[in-house]
């Protein structure tokens, strides 16, 4: 049942979560004696993966396995800048249409084999070939031309200048040609035994229960201090907790009620450590524009001013979250903070609806206008309690003003095709996950509209277009942040959508794991720093 | 004779009047809750029992007794409707099925195999997508898939009750299809049919709270058993009278409208089996 | 009996095949395609690409056709791959899951004809006894109790709250490097929660089916004429009654098999059981068609196998079949 919970999270550019492995870090200077070598860590997965080919899955469980196994020629730093992984260092053309990467030399897969260029051209022709059942295909659809110049050296070269482009380059394209270059990637053993670069190797996959890796003796970066990673599948969130109580998990993801009322005890503060920072998501009420009512941006302040975001952190998210003012996450370079903001004000609400010409003349306590009720429905997905228990405060809020809402909720297959696809709703809560690029094309341009695409709430503004346009046809950072901070302000004058929060990613570790470096952007990203003091080991790896 | 022996099961009487005491919640609702249910007050989120709330609140300060009055409501209608849907139909069918014989019988008796098979899963979502969610697909749904048993009752009493003297006179005076079915034999046939109907109710609960388990029971807000109990699991350990109690009221309904059942049957037909 | 054999056998065919059309257009009646979970609100998604999936799928073929397709695969037992990213067949995938299902419940099997039986055996012999009353009600609690709710708390009292039973899964960590006789306690241990609960559930339905039968049994002619004769009650109970009110439990167990699957979906999903239970949730939730319609054929095999043993044990019970 939480499975499709999970589908509606991972939505939106995987990436964020594939990439959130290998952020870069930053150099470790204090090593001292306490490093030691040995134990492993057990880590709750709610999800099983179901491809370890990077390129050919698309849920956010195989690409957390596949994070630990593969490379890409770069990565995200924590900043949120792009660095190099697998490659040393990369020229950009003047005119943004060629990208020239040097790679690192004497980087081996882990089954010996020497990594080459030839592995990376490989890749990009694995997925752009026909007959590979890629979701990711498009980025690679843009390169005019792909080459190796030398055994080190990988060139390409674009139609036009396009950002996301280098980011594109991480983990998604680089696969050992030696292995798959006889094989059927769609069929092939190698997606439940890969044979990667990364700092763990793949052991062992026990179908529904776990997946288990080990350390990656010849890692380029330095053997990790674990001798292993275990992913165990437990798709019951209540029961993932449960064991967490009897020490069978060292890591999971908690919600906010978890990380608030059950972890306070002194069992939890002896033998865990909590964390938390904003997710890279956001949940919003968006509006059909496309409806008589919510095309009127007035009707769309006055609900924005009928709504106390600040309760709904506090309600749904019991404090654990931001509010959100609009598509990125705080404190990441994008994120413009001075946009107009709408307090909690009903009596504003009001007013902005009295002028509108919607009054409460039969006095039930709901507003008319033209003899009609101000009556409409809010759409979510069914069995994520987090959107129907915002929905339900926002019913709340707006039964207030005089607006009368009625919540449904619905399986998520049957929402997306019946109800979004076919624009008939007046208004849904969703949420987005933010991929680590800017870029929101897909999103907020008004071409993007039809059947299956992803404005579907009809946004259209020429200024937002252009724009978008320009933002992604740039890799200057400045240039790039104007374009942004700008289309923020615009979506907070005209609210598409009105953004209500950002929840916080709350994740647990056992207390035995040192070496861990919380940032804004989470604490996974050097898992292959973490160790464990020798007397403090509790697996080991029987030889 | 049917109240004489029905009375003499202390049991079966002490069903009888849980059940007619939760239909009186549900009809009075509104004048037992002590609150509105809908209630929404972030000041008194996941309150344990007490004076002000008897049973609680939930996660969004709701009163849990309300919420739960209310869902007598749901639930006791959900059980109710749905197997009379079933029965409606497994009757029909059944009736058809055991007068006609032969290729009309062997045709139902086939969509009954089939319709035991074929998870039911689906017609939920098919039915759920093109009507969309609400209480009355829930029930639809239920009634749709639990026909099946009332069927083959059904049709077993016909077998034997259309070679009968009293069938045969009156198609010898010239009685239509549909009267002899109607008139004279179905009153005859419905005696193991009273029975299945009460033990369905109760059944057709408990499917009902294990839909909603799976998420496609009565959606939230509106508050039944079964979604209290499911999204009272979240909170289990902080919150154990979330799930205790609506679990406790569907327990002790089905367990009274089992006992009830019984005691008619017993009561009715000592012999009779389900 | 071989006649009767033969069209028996017939009208199970032309049932299973009424079950695949059924749940083939069920499946495709219902919004979303298989393809969904990889595409739905991926930006990535591009109408080529969404094109590039279904063609490779043959998802652009009309439904009718597809179900031909299918049954032609079928028919060479292909069940066809997953629709998930790892395109496995959909037979591995079920083929690695099926143990674990099977093994719960047909221990849960043995154990409620193990209790229920007597418990039926005992209300049919003295009925209206105290204990009597007493398993009914017993038994009627076990009915009356939603399952899952159950489970969730003996989940806390034994799992959490006292600690002495594992909250999930099959197997501990470090189960590999168990003695044998430790591997059977462990797993013992985990499955000790998940039987329970099945057992619990399902004691009610065969308790009282084989009360009835049992009392029919003993209204019979021959039961009065053995105790006519003389023969010890127990002798009568046991030896003559009970054998003819076994067989027809034998019935009950083909048609619960569906009941079983169904009760799998959840009591997999609570204790993190790797069974087809949970597969099947997975693939319904993903539209996929393979691994469903695979899952499909099994129960309904199951299902109609059980039926045609019970009809055979009728046939053999009942004279007037077995002459016709």
């Amino acid at each position: 049942m939480y499975f499709y919970r999970h589908l509606c999270n991972i939505c939106f550019i995987f990436s964020a979560s594939f990439f959130f492995v290998h952020i870069a870090t930053l150099a470790q200077n204090n090593q001292s004696n306490s490093f030691s070598y040995g134990d492993e860590i057990i880590i709750g997965s709610s999800a099983e993966a179901s491809n370890l080919i990077p390129m050919l899955s698309s849920d956010s469980a195989s690409h957390e396995v596949s994070g630990f196994i593969f490379n890409g020629l770069v990565k995200y730093d924590k900043d949120l800048t792009l660095i190099g992984d697998l490659a040393q260092s990369w020229e950009i053309s003047e005119d943004g249409l060629v990208i020239t990467f040097h790679l690192k030399k004497g980087i081996k897969w882990q089954d010996g084999t020497a990594f080459t260029a030839d592995d990376v051209l490989f890749g990009y022709e694995t997925i752009i070939n026909e007959k590979t059942l890629s979701a990711y295909k498009e980025d690679y659809f843009q390169v005019k031309k792909a080459e190796v110049l030398d055994k080190y050296t990988f060139k390409v070269t674009y139609e036009k200048p396009f950002a996301p482009a280098l980011a594109s380059w991480g983990s998604l394209v680089v696969l050992p040609k030696h292995i798959l270059e006889k094989e059927d990637i769609n069929k092939t053993e190698f997606s439940r035994k890969p044979v990667g670069t990364g700092p763990f190797k793949f052991k062992e996959w026990v179908p529904g229960q776990k997946v288990i890796l080990e350390a990656n003796d010849n890692y380029f970066e330095g053997r990790p201090y674990l001798d292993g990673v275990v992913i165990r599948i437990i798709p019951d969130p209540t029961t993932m907790f449960l064991e967490l109580k009897t020490q069978g998990l060292d890591w999971i993801g908690l919600s906010p009620l978890q990380y608030k009322k059950q972890t306070q005890s002194e069992f939890f503060k002896k033998n865990y450590r909590k964390f938390k920072y904003p997710s890279f998501s956001y949940t919003y009420l968006g509006f059909n524009l496309k409806h008589p009512w919510f095309s009127d941006k007035k009707i769309r302040q006055a609900i924005a001013h009928a709504l106390d975001k600040e309760e709904l952190v506090k309600g749904v998210l019991l404090g654990m979250g931001n509010i959100s003012t609009g598509p990125y996450v705080p404190n990441t370079w994008p994120y413009n903070p001075n946009v107009r903001k709408y307090e909690y004000n009903p009596q504003k609400a009001k007013e902005l609806l009295r002028d509108a010409g919607w009054q409460d003349i039969d006095k039930d306590g709901i507003l008319e206008k033209n003899g009609k009720k101000f009556e409409f429905t809010i759409l979510t997905n069914m069995g994520n309690t987090t959107r129907i228990k915002t929905a339900t405060i926002i019913q709340y809020r707006l039964r207030e003003v005089g607006i009368k809402v009625d919540i449904r909720s619905l399986e998520w297959s049957a929402f997306i095709n019946w109800f979004i696809d076919k624009k008939r709703f007046e208004a849904v809560i969703l949420g987005w996950s933010i991929g680590l690029d800017p870029d929101q094309y897909d999103i907020w341009h008004s071409t993007k509209i039809k059947e299956k695409e992803l404005n579907f709430v009809s946004f259209k503004n020429q200024e937002v277009d252009e724009l978008l346009e320009k933002g992604r046809r740039t890799f200057d950072i400045e240039k790039r942040k104007q374009a942004y901070y700008r289309i923020q302000e615009i979506l907070a004058e005209e609210l598409p959508y009105i953004f209500l929060y950002v929840p916080d990613n709350l994740p647990i570790v056992s207390a035995r794991f040192e070496g861990i470096a919380p940032t804004p952007i989470g604490i996974g990203y050097n898992i292959e720093k973490w160790y464990v003091p020798k007397n403090l080991q509790k697996y080991r790896i029987q030889e | 004779m049917f109240w004489k022996r029905f009375k003499k099961n202390k049991l079966a009487v002490i069903g009888g009047i849980l059940v007619f005491g939760l239909f009186a919640v549900a009809i009075f609702a509104p004048l037992l809750a002590p609150y509105d249910p809908d209630i929404i007050n972030m000041e008194q989120v996941l309150q344990s029992p007490g004076a002000a709330h008897i049973l609680g609140t939930d996660d969004l300060g709701r009163d849990v007794l309300s919420r739960m009055i209310y869902g007598t409501r749901i639930s006791l209608s959900i059980g109710f409707i749905a197997i009379a849907i079933a029965t409606i139909i497994g009757v029909i069918l059944g009736s058809i099925s055991g007068y006609y014989g032969r290729l009309i019988d062997s045709l139902i008796m086939r969509l009954v195999d089939i319709m035991l098979s074929v998870p039911t899963f689906f017609l939920l979502l098919t039915v759920l997508a093109i009507v969309g969610p609400s209480i009355w697909i829930v029930m639809f749904v239920i009634g749709l898939t639990g026909w099946m048993s009332i069927a083959r009752l059904v049709r077993a009493e016909f077998l034997t009750l259309k070679e009968r003297e009293f069938v045969q006179a009156a198609r010898s005076i010239g009685a239509s299809d549909a009267r002899i079915i109607f008139r004279h034999i179905l009153p005859n046939a419905l005696t193991p049919v009273y029975v299945s109907f009460i033990l369905g109710v109760a059944g057709a609960i408990l499917m009902e709270s294990g839909l909603s388990f799976l998420g496609f029971g009565v959606q939230p807000p509106t508050p039944s058993w079964g979604n209290i109990l499911t999204a009272g699991r979240e909170y289990m350990e902080v919150a154990w009278w979330l799930i205790l109690f609506p679990g406790i009221a569907i327990f002790i309904t089905c367990l009274s409208y089992y006992i009830l059942g019984e005691g008619i049957r017993q009561a009715l037909d000592p012999k009779l089996k389900i | 009996m071989l006649n009767y054999l033969s069209k028996k056998s017939l009208e199970l065919l032309i049932t299973f095949f009424g079950i695949t059309l059924v749940s083939f257009f069920l499946i495709n009646l219902a919004p979303g395609k298989p393809t969904d979970a990889v595409s739905d609100l991926n930006p990535r998604m591009t109408p080529e690409i969404r094109a590039i999936y279904e063609k490779q799928w043959g998802l652009d073929k009309p439904v009718h056709i597809r179900y031909f397709i299918w049954l032609k695969n079928f028919s060479k037992f292909d069940f066809g791959r997953s629709f998930s990213s790892d395109s496995r067949p959909a037979w591995d995938k079920i083929k690695e899951r099926l143990p674990i299902t099977i093994l719960i419940n047909s221990i849960s099997m043995f154990f409620i004809f193990l209790i229920a039986v007597p418990i039926g055996i005992h209300s049919a012999v003295k009925p209206n006894s105290l204990s009597d009353k007493l398993t009914t009600v017993g038994v009627f609690v076990g009915f009356a109790m939603p399952v899952f709710w159950l489970a969730l708390i003996l989940q806390l009292i034994l799992g959490v709250w006292l600690n002495i039973l594992p909250v999930s899964g099959i197997r501990s960590l470090n189960y590999e490097n168990l003695s044998w006789i430790n591997k059977i306690f462990d797993s013992m241990r985990h499955l000790f929660l998940p039987i329970f609960i099945t057992v619990f559930g399902s004691l009610v339905g065969i308790s009282r089916y084989m009360r009835s039968t049992m009392q029919e049994a003993l209204s019979q002619e021959y039961i009065v004429t053995a105790r006519a004769k003389g023969l010890p009650e127990s002798k009568v109970v046991y030896k003559h009654a009970l054998r003819n009110a076994i067989l027809p439990i034998i019935t009950i167990t083909g048609l619960s098999v569906p009941g079983l699957i169904s009760g799998s979906v959840i009591f997999e999903t609570i204790f993190a059981i790797p069974g087809v239970g949970q597969l099947l949730y997975q693939a319904a939730m993903a539209r996929d068609i393979h691994v469903i319609m695979a899952e499909v054929v099994i129960v309904s095999i199951l299902t109609l196998f059980g039926n045609l043993l019970a009809d055979i044990g009728y046939a053999l019970a009942d004279p007037r079949i077995r002459v016709k």
